[in-house]
């Protein structure tokens, strides 16, 4: 007689499951995550084929067509210079969203390098690595990105085209890293004792190999829900730099700077101060589902508090 | 326990001093930099420069002077605004009361608001309430401070018309132009800027204690605290709560010193007098001296406000001091 713990009989009836397969199905039970998901994938499509979505050009003024309400011609109106808002709306996103990814991507990357080594290697590497950390942890950010983003505005640098969006993402990314580095830090520490890793180390690997091949695919759920979340930040860190005027400079359309001098035109034309904001609101709050979908899917130990 | 103090207070003096070589570093290694004030003058000859260059010793290597910066620093002395040409220090004592009320006011409408709804929402979880106050807070912590601000005064200063036709609410500034001091409209310019923050900071305080709450509940001692008889109200508000609370607490004490930065988007956009208002103009103008300090400030109440917060952890748990 069989004394297997899993005879056949009782496991008649479940189907072998994949990894992917588990997390997917964790995570379509989260109905806010998907519709995150979806949005936030409707509004990439958009901002993407924008030349093909709309008939204006972002920047062509119209000064004979200023601040026109919404209406079948311009969706959301026009703004002080008569340029159709529905497209800067959708050019500016484009901006607004390669911020967001190359902040994010440049944090992730410090936050994961950084992680890893002072988790693997430990001893007075791991001190300097995380004290440098808790300095950067200890900077008033908004106000060292305004200051950052006050000398960018004065450095006037040749090889950088006005209205670049590539000096605000470095800035960004350079003070976003560290949430990540200290998450990483402690999972890198969990796994090196961990028998897979010595057995790696036992036969040969690398340095190298073990951080790359054995310990970051073990911790890659909780960097995808930081790399998500850090999106949403990014985005948002970008649009009220932005908007204050020390970030992407003007004409270049983003999210935030297209709502910079709103505020005198909130009685004649309020349109222009809605749109910009409300895609801002829309995509910011459909990444975050995503994300907080994500983790639930994600990690197991994570109990469900919705 | 007191070498543990001793280290920890050394620590953060060191973080603090490679903050201030990081900034001032950042400051003077940009073209213009301290000078931009004058290099923008077009009546100022190459020979007027290098003079008031030799003036502020900056000829000197930038480490001499960074000490003597620190050293003017520590004494208190923080240099003269570029713009206003006053001191920074009499710049920030004169603004600083303008934050003090704006965030205090807020720091009490946010307990006011979030405890209570962090409470019910724990207590009452996957009811309509609970899921109408998470939606709500989950929605103002993705929620662009700044538009957030605008719609504020759009619905507010601008559609909405008191019975007299005049805006409902003021949207800018601390007092109406012209008119003497009155209780009354100190209070109708604070009601847009506080609520602006309170709604943004109660969503997050709130989210926290109703996941801290969630915690507590299904904890043995609530359990028994219920089996023994205890009325519902007394173990929810003198057994659960006191232990939920706590990481509020250090979310609170973390947040001490926004209380000086102020909120700079709430008081640029509402023509608030604070420090954050005065921080972006600064800013605007380069206006280093006036940068610098208010950097300088706000990164020593952070890292005062962790050190706080480890002593209070250090002094309440055993388990840290003696690790």
């Amino acid at each position: 007689m069989s004394t297997s713990a899993f005879p056949a009989e009782r496991t008649k009836g479940i189907r072998e499951q994949s990894l992917f397969l588990f997390f997917w199905v964790r995570f379509i039970k989260h109905k806010m995550a998907l519709i995150g998901g979806a949005v936030t994938l409707l509004i990439i499509i958009l901002v993407v084929f924008a030349p093909m979505l709309s008939n204006f050009d972002p920047m062509t003024q119209d000064l004979l067509n200023r601040f026109q309400p919404p209406s079948a011609e311009h969706w959301m109106g026009t703004d002080d210079l008569g340029r159709d808002m529905f497209s800067r709306v959708l050019y500016g996103g484009r901006i607004s969203l390669s911020v967001g990814l190359f902040a994010m991507g440049l944090a992730i990357l410090l936050g994961c390098t950084i992680g890893l080594v002072a988790g693997y290697y430990g001893g007075w590497v791991d001190a300097a690595l995380m004290r440098m950390t808790e300095i950067f942890m200890s900077i008033p950010r908004l106000f060292v990105l305004i200051a950052l983003g006050m000398f960018l505005r004065t450095l006037d640098l040749p090889f950088l085209k006005p209205g670049s969006f590539v000096p605000i993402s470095l800035v960004i990314g350079l003070l976003s890293w560290m949430g990540t580095a200290r998450l990483v830090r402690a999972s890198t520490l969990e796994l090196r004792e961990r028998e897979f890793i010595q057995a790696c180390r036992a036969l040969g690997g690398s340095d190298a190999r073990i951080l790359f091949l054995r310990i970051l695919p073990n911790i890659a759920s909780p960097i995808i829900v930081s790399a998500t979340l850090g999106l949403a930040g990014a985005i948002i860190s970008e649009s009220g730099l932005s908007y204050l005027g020390f970030g992407v400079q003007l004409p270049t359309p983003t999210w935030g700077n297209m709502l910079s001098n709103t505020q005198s035109q909130m009685t004649t034309a309020p349109w222009t101060a809605i749109f910009p904001g409300l895609m801002i609101f829309i995509i910011v709050i459909a990444i975050n589902y995503l994300g907080d979908g994500l983790r639930d899917a994600l990690d197991p130990r994570h109990t469900f508090k919705k | 326990m007191a070498t543990y103090f001793a280290r920890r207070i050394l620590q953060s003096i060191f973080t603090l001093i490679v903050i201030s070589m990081i900034l001032y570093g950042l400051i003077s290694i940009v073209p213009g930099g301290f000078m931009s004030a004058y290099t923008e003058r077009a009546d100022f000859t190459p020979e007027d420069l290098a003079r008031i260059r030799a003036k502020f010793g900056l000829d000197d290597p930038i480490p001499v002077r960074y000490v003597k910066w620190l050293g003017n620093m520590l004494t208190g002395d923080m240099g003269n605004s570029f713009s206003t040409k006053r001191p920074v220090m009499q710049e920030i004592a004169d603004r600083l009361p303008n934050t003090l009320l704006l965030m205090g006011l807020m720091m009490v409408c946010t307990l006011l608001v979030a405890i209570p709804l962090g409470i019910l929402s724990a207590v009452k979880q996957y009811t309509w309430f609970d899921h109408v106050t998470t939606t709500v807070a989950f929605a103002g912590q993705s929620l662009p401070v700044f538009w957030f601000g605008l719609l504020l005064i759009i619905v507010f200063a601008v559609t909405l018309r008191g019975a007299d036709g005049k805006p409902l609410l003021p949207g800018s500034g601390m007092y109406t132009l012209g008119e003497p001091f009155s209780l009354a409209d100190r209070i109708k310019h604070l009601i847009l800027p506080v609520s602006m923050l309170t709604f943004v900071s109660a969503a997050e305080y709130m989210r926290y204690l109703r996941s801290s709450m969630l915690d507590v509940i299904n904890e043995d001692y609530v359990r028994t605290a219920r089996a023994k008889g205890l009325s519902e109200r007394l173990v929810i508000y003198k057994h659960a709560l006191r232990n939920a609370i706590i990481p509020l607490v250090t979310l609170i004490a973390l947040d001490l010193p926004s209380l000086f930065g102020g909120a700079l988007f709430t008081e640029t956009i509402f023509a608030w007098p604070g420090i954050g208002r005065l921080y972006f103009t600064a800013a605007l103008k380069t206006d280093y001296p006036l940068v610098m300090a208010v950097l300088m400030i706000e990164s020593a109440l952070i890292i005062a406000s962790s050190l706080l917060v480890d002593f209070i952890y250090a002094l309440l748990d055993p388990r840290i001091r003696l690790s």
